[in-house]
């Protein structure tokens, strides 16, 4: 494709672009100002809550099935990383230090923040139509034509057409509807199944899972569900150009605004 | 400046006035009715005010799950704990005949009440779990005497907030606010799995807290007092996990 922006369009016409129905944005900017804050403020948390999470289990590294687990019961597997502790045998030759004070502390603040924030987004989500217009794919895209050619031309590699800088495409707007409506409340259920204040007022909230060690050994595989949700996001923001990107959700401005206003007519 | 920019601004500023007069109306409030936890300053309060407050009013009467017989782990683990001291090891020798756990503070009738005096108290049992803050958990049957009532039989002062814990152990020290002490699964126990409590587990004598993580169930209890205040407890924090990093309130 040439450079869209140069290519004379007459008033009335209709230019073809790959997300065929590209929603018109209401204002100048790609991202408001509403989502690239919670965008951000949840960024920094599962940072936090990655690195103190990956702390807390280094006291641990033995994952189990059902209620009872410890280093006198059987794994169900193990990750083969040095401990923090002592009595859990790595068979490493040294213990690393206890980094669990802070790790906790930092976990559940950015907890805290990350959700809170949550709710606000989803709740003004719903209510703005910000996850109708932008994250629900559009009708046409949801068959299985459309959908196979997101997939192919995904594994091309192609680069992301101008008007994606306007719009996330189909893969991408399942993908984040997973991450916001599957993964994070799950890893928030399988958080609080671990709290024993939490699943004494709660009690179904662990038994459902299968017991408390479930629940951690789950939170563990959704917490890295997520973090390859985060990889790929930055590998893609990077693939797609990784200062536009940047810019969009930093300042709002996104690339070739002439294009897209020539799509709006 | 614009008329636009110019309202966005008085927009602004009410809205972020509003919000910093609402925290401090809810934290006055939070204050009145207990929901403030000791170490809540500093940069984790937010977190640690959020974790205390949000549990006291979701779970001021609930229960912690208690387990079938078929379900208590075959051995549980004894946590690794600093070596046992000289003062420990004689009380040992003597089969803790002379273990005392004395009662003072905001009550009638202090007290020094031995381990034959507490088992001559209602006993009562429950199978629940022991979870670490590391991660690991096991299942048990704990025998012992609830902490409400011994803390009936020395009579508290209506004023009184926390129950301060002390191990034998000099740095080892916890407490719980009144909502935890005089809840019906807090023991003093001194039993475990049908069996006397082993010096392992935390014999003779071990404070249980089921509905908080492990390490607020202090092993080697010596000592209680009844507190309104926990400002005159090594720094103020209210227990010794604070001052090595951890968080008072453990119910998550």
């Amino acid at each position: 494709m040439a450079n869209l922006a140069s290519v004379p369009v007459p008033p009335g016409s209709f230019v073809p672009v790959a997300a065929a129905d590209v929603p018109a944005p209401t204002d100048a900017s790609r991202h408001s100002a509403f989502i690239r804050v919670t965008h951000w403020i949840t960024a920094v948390c599962f940072v936090a809550l990655l690195v103190s999470g990956a702390e807390i289990v280094i006291s641990h590294p033995r994952f189990y099935w059902g209620e009872n687990g410890n280093v006198l019961t059987p794994v169900l597997f193990k990750l083969h990383i040095p401990s923090s502790r002592s009595l859990v045998p790595t068979g490493y030759g040294y213990v690393l230090p206890d980094q669990n004070g802070w790790s906790r502390y930092l976990h559940f603040q950015s907890a805290w923040i990350a959700v809170l924030t949550g709710f606000i987004y989803v709740g003004a989500g719903l209510f703005s139509g910000h996850f109708r217009k932008s994250v629900l794919p559009g009708r046409a895209d949801l068959s299985w034509p459309a959908f196979s050619k997101a997939i192919v031309s995904h594994v091309r590699f192609e680069r992301p057409s101008a008007a994606e800088a306007w719009s996330y495409n189909l893969l991408q707007r399942l993908s984040y509807l997973f991450v916001i409506f599957v993964l994070f409340p799950l890893v928030i259920w399988t958080g609080l199944a671990m709290s024993p204040a939490f699943v004494s007022a709660i009690p179904a909230s662990v038994t459902l899972l299968g017991g408390r060690q479930s629940a951690r050994t789950l939170h563990f595989f959704v917490s890295v569900a997520l973090l390859l949700f985060l990889l790929v996001h930055v590998g893609m923001v990077w693939f797609a150009g990784f200062r536009s990107r940047m810019r969009a959700m930093i300042t709002g401005r996104a690339d070739t605004p002439a294009v897209t206003n020539m799509e709006r007519v | 400046m614009t008329d636009l920019s110019r309202r966005k601004l008085i927009q602004t500023g009410l809205a972020a006035a509003a919000g910093v007069a609402g925290l401090g109306a809810a934290a006055r409030i939070a204050g009145k009715y207990g929901l403030i936890p000791p170490d809540h300053g500093g940069i984790w309060g937010l977190g640690e005010t959020l974790n205390y407050a949000s549990a006291r009013l979701l779970n001021r009467h609930s229960m912690a799950r208690e387990f079938a017989r078929s379900q208590i782990s075959e051995r549980p683990l004894q946590n690794e704990m600093a070596p046992l001291r000289d003062a420990f090891k004689k009380l040992q020798a003597g089969a803790f005949a002379d273990w005392r756990l004395t009662i003072d503070g905001m009550v009638a009738r202090p007290a020094a009440l031995s381990l034959a005096q507490l088992k001559g108290y209602p006993s009562r049992s429950q199978i629940t779990q022991l979870a670490c803050e590391e991660g690991w958990s096991y299942v048990a049957e704990w025998i012992g005497v609830p902490l409400s009532y011994v803390l009936e039989v020395v009579g508290i002062q209506p004023e009184a907030k926390y129950v301060v814990y002390f191990s034998i152990d000099p740095d080892w020290w916890d407490s719980i606010d009144m909502g935890d002490a005089l809840h019906p699964q807090t023991y003093l126990a001194y039993g475990m799995n049908g069996g006397e409590l082993s010096v392992g587990n935390g014999g003779p004598l071990r404070m249980r807290v089921p509905r908080q993580l492990g390490y607020k169930s202090v092993k080697f209890i010596t000592h209680l007092t009844v507190t309104d205040s926990l400002k005159g407890f090594g720094r103020g924090l209210g227990s010794a996990s604070p001052e090595g990093g951890y968080a008072w309130y453990a119910g998550i």
